[in-house]
């Protein structure tokens, strides 16, 4: 049976069918892996002795019970939990089992692969370029057909801007949406855990999965979690919002396919109206200071007494965050820094708040440019901060955003498209993107991103 | 102490106690940790694994609430945790969850009766003589704990994350004797409010106080009485500080406190500022020695816990937590009510366990059925008195100790016939004492009393031989009728 390019629920029903069997699948995925990783370097741990279950990729920041789990960092090379995330054990119970865990900037520090300390990943669209980041090996690893669908964490846009540059669906839910229990903690009043798929479908059906009030985590949300495969195909108008400040020094190619994305809005009867928005640069300098300080703070369990490696072994953009950190909590800095970034996060989520009085939905550009090339990291101070500055907004008001592919450019890379929604409307969010779907299948750029991988 | 005249005591004190809780403040592992093999009551939370996270223990957080009742305390509706963060072997996460800005509880007082300096009651009136201003009482989680084995250093988490109470005073106190006062009677509210042993030898407290002494000039000499409580009375603090750890007795707290003032007072008096510093104390050599300079609170790093909402506390719910009689109250209730002395009723309230056997005994129905039957309005002094001076044991099963009591309070049957002949023989062999009676001595019938009791061998109620014996000896004409 060709199963190259099926989307997770299409696998999932050949399954229930007995058309194929768990460990065929699982095989086909391997074999898939083996061809593919060497080039890509999308997983930093394979499963190859696993066939049973649904394989999908786990970013490597996710617990698994008795399987390595290092966040790309040298300092947890060692490390194996001896219990399992939340999100990766509901998974399990849906009868899910991580094939792999897929590589990501170290600690998820970044917006590239280009951290990770087990050497960055391939952009599939171009080996010479990043993948985004820092969920950039499960991203690829979906833009590749190394795994039908992946589980991500995204702190300022890290399951979002990957996602647009190797071209697949990411969506960064609302925070607390998605239990963090498990998640090696970055940001931790930033981090969600969201999905990673080739279609809205998957997308829906696999946030359904995950979402939830977890009685170990006491930041989830006890919100009712709908039934999202059947929201998103309910009939539906929105009345969409376009912010000018997002518009704002981004590449024409992409302002270009992201305006032909909103005709095709416009098409479908929703209507599109501008908005204001606070300019997405004071969400970076929020983020920037508030995130540092939640990192600096999270990685001084990793001392040197325990989990075998030493300080030492900390990367360069790990140390760099936790002196920034270190500095903006220090004693007559906390009150100029931290405090007054809680202040202006405050602002920006009544400014959202009151934007979504008048708009179901936000859409515009993911990122600012399309994948670069390696190295090309070293160029820009800031560079994630810089890459992420349409992410962050909705990251630091805590809103829900999705990702999803609207063409390409002309050097033939993915063009990321954002829906933003109001807490917890993952639902309308979804439902805009399936779509979108159904009228454009994404102009084609899942499965021409498929297709370059051949069995 | 003339010295003591040039320089100020200032002490504060820090108190730690771990909560009596089923499971820990942040996971569900129990918070019972003692005898159990090391590292064996740990899970990932409490060991700090990555991606592990907290969530509160709600019953620690309302014992927390209660102990800021008890001590009159304001509780903030809104309060919430934060992480301080220092690097310690014993600390998994290289952060402890405290509390900084918002506490659960501030501004309370604790107030010491001057009676319980030296359990003699000087006034009996329940008047407060002193207070002492609680700053703040706020929760967090104890650490793991360091073994010292030959040259190694060994980890044993199964503390980590045992809830921990810290109660902060404002540095009122100006004497070592007024500290181990307000302790004792600090640890007996906690005891009686059930949320803690408050055991010190085992650890379940925990005191660290803060000394320094102020130079007084010679305006503040005169104004050196000020009342505790009293902050307009407060004089300046000293610009150091010494906190002194790792003491494991009120006794030794004293001592620390006293050596740790002379210590201060040599250098003071020539001219040198004693170090701000962590001083630990050994009670073999009874002195403190120095460990390590004293972070400054800025160096902690606080800030929100991200990782646990803020708590809002309507006002319902703090009323519903309700304080229980606390031993003052209690102490009063004996006397107004019960007619004990206040140095027996302090002796009952003391001990929770005490108190607690002796209100069972005095409420049982057939102690009350008695009571009333044989119009014994005391009974409970008589109750009291012989728990105090182990008449009976308190070890003895409920039941058993009633049986015997109200053997002991059977009111003595009394041979009248036999009573009245032998009081008219003692009144005739006993001239000198009748006599002295009879110029005014009364003890005099005392002895009388004694002859009468022993030759009945205890069968007669003292009450009714006094009488008796009064009206004899005052009643010569029918003497020789009988």
């Amino acid at each position: 049976m060709n199963l190259h390019g099926k989307s997770l629920l299409e696998l999932r029903q050949l399954l229930t069918d007995k058309k194929i069997s768990e460990k065929e699948l699982n095989l086909y995925f391997l074999k898939r892996i083996k061809k593919y990783n060497p080039k890509l370097n999308a997983f930093i741990t394979v499963l190859e002795n696993n066939h049973s279950g649904i394989p999908y990729g786990a970013k490597d920041i996710f617990c698994t019970k008795g399987i390595r789990t290092t966040a790309a960092a040298k300092v947890l090379d060692n490390f194996i939990p001896p219990y399992e995330s939340t999100v990766t054990r509901k998974l399990q119970e849906a009868g899910m089992a991580a094939l792999g865990k897929t590589n990501m900037d170290a600690w998820a520090h970044g917006a590239s692969t280009e951290t990770s300390d087990y050497g960055v990943t391939k952009n599939p669209w171009d080996n010479g370029r990043y993948p985004g980041g820092s969920s950039g090996g499960s991203a690829a690893a979906i833009s590749a057909y190394l795994v039908s669908a992946a589980i991500g964490t995204d702190t300022g846009g890290s399951i979002r801007h990957p996602s647009a540059w190797c071209g697949v669906i990411g969506l960064k839910p609302t925070y607390g949406r998605v239990s963090r229990y498990g998640v090696i903690a970055m940001g931790s009043s930033w981090d969600c855990p969201g999905p990673m798929t080739l279609t809205v479908e998957d997308n829906a059906y696999l946030l359904k999965q995950i979402a939830g009030q977890d009685k170990y985590d006491a930041t989830s949300s006890g919100s009712a979690v709908p039934d999202y495969s059947n929201e998103i195909k309910k009939n539906k108008k929105f009345k969409i919002g376009i912010a000018e400040s997002y518009f704002d020094g981004i590449d024409d190619q992409i302002k270009n396919q992201v305006y032909k994305a909103i005709k095709v809005l416009k098409k479908l009867g929703h209507s599109v109206k501008p908005i204001k928005l606070l300019p997405p640069k004071y969400s970076i300098s929020v983020y920037t200071i508030l995130q540092r300080a939640e990192v600096s703070s999270n990685l001084s369990r990793y001392d040197g007494v325990r989990y075998g490696n030493d300080r030492s072994f900390f990367g360069q953009e790990a140390k760099r965050r936790i002196m920034l950190g270190t500095y903006t909590l220090s004693y007559g800095y906390y009150d100029a820094y931290y405090k007054n970034a809680q202040k202006v996060r405050t602002i920006i989520i009544e400014n959202f708040k009151s934007v979504f009085k008048d708009v179901d939905l936000i859409v515009g550009p993911n990122t600012p440019v399309t994948a670069l090339k390696i190295g090309e990291f070293d160029k820009y101070p800031f560079y994630g901060e810089l890459m992420d500055q349409l992410n962050e907004p909705a990251s630091t008001a805590g809103i829900p955003d999705l990702s999803i592919p609207v063409g390409l450019d002309s050097h033939n890379l993915p063009i990321g498209f954002k829906i933003m929604g109001n807490y917890f409307d993952e639902a309308n969010i979804l439902n805009l993107a399936y779509q979108f779907e159904k009228e454009t299948d994404f102009f084609g750029v899942i499965k021409k991103g498929i297709e370059r991988y051949k069995d | 102490m003339n010295k003591l005249t040039k320089f100020k005591p200032v002490i504060g004190l820090e108190i730690h106690v771990e909560l009596k809780t089923k499971s820990k403040m942040f996971c569900q592992c129990e918070a019972d940790y003692f005898g159990k093999e090391p590292n064996t009551n740990t899970c990932p939370v409490c060991l700090g694994l990555p991606g592990a996270l907290p969530v509160p223990n709600r019953k620690a957080v309302e014992r927390t609430i209660l102990i800021g009742k008890a001590l009159d305390c304001k509780i903030n509706k809104i309060s919430k945790f934060d992480r301080k963060h220092y690097f310690y072997p014993d600390l998994p996460k290289g952060y402890q969850i405290s509390q900084y800005d918002e506490p659960i509880a501030v501004k309370g007082k604790l107030s010491i009766f001057n009676n319980q300096y030296s359990n003699q009651s000087q006034n009996s009136n329940s008047e407060f003589d002193k207070n002492f201003r609680i700053t703040r009482v706020h929760l967090e989680e104890d650490t793991g704990k360091l073994l010292h084995v030959g040259s190694d250093t060994l980890v044993d988490f199964n503390r980590s994350g045992v809830p921990l109470v810290e109660i902060v005073t404002e540095p009122d106190f100006d004497n070592s004797d007024d500290v181990k006062v307000f302790l004792e009677e600090l640890q007996t509210i906690i005891r009686y409010l059930g949320v803690s042993d408050a055991d010190m030898e085992k650890g379940t407290m925990r005191i660290e106080p803060n000394v320094s002494l102020i130079k007084l000039n010679l305006l503040q000499l005169k104004n050196v009485k000020r009342v505790p409580g009293n902050p307009k009375g407060s004089v300046k603090l000293p610009k150091y500080k010494v906190e002194v750890k790792n003491i494991n007795s009120f006794r030794f707290v004293k001592d620390a406190i006293d050596y740790e003032l002379e210590r201060q007072i040599a250098l003071l008096e020539k001219g040198i500022t004693p170090k701000q510093e962590t001083r630990g104390y050994d009670p073999d050599k009874k002195i403190t020695f120095g460990q390590r300079s004293k972070e400054e609170a800025h160096d902690y790093r606080y800030f929100p816990e991200p990782d646990i909402p803020p708590m809002t506390f309507s006002e319902k719910f703090i009323a519903e937590i309700k304080v229980p009689e606390l031993p003052q109250e209690r102490l009063d209730r004996y006397i107004n009510k019960f007619g004990l002395r206040e140095q027996d009723a302090f002796v009952i309230t003391r001990s929770l366990q005490t108190t607690n056997y002796f209100e069972t005994i005095i409420t049982d129905k057939v102690v009350q059925e008695f009571k009333a039957k044989k119009k014994i309005s005391n009974l409970e002094d008589h109750v009291a008195k012989i728990i105090i001076n182990k008449k009976l044991s308190t070890d003895l099963q409920v039941r058993a100790f009633i049986k015997k009591t109200l053997e002991m309070l059977q009111p003595k049957e009394t041979d009248e016939k036999l009573l009245n002949a032998l009081i008219d023989r003692l009144i005739e062999a006993s001239s000198k004492a009748v006599e002295d009676y009879k110029k005014g001595k009364e003890n005099a019938i005392m002895y009388l009393v004694g002859q009468v009791m022993r030759e009945m061998k205890g069968k007669a109620d003292a009450k009714i031989i006094i009488s008796k014996l009064k009206a004899q000896i005052s009643n010569p004409q029918l003497k020789s009728k009988n």
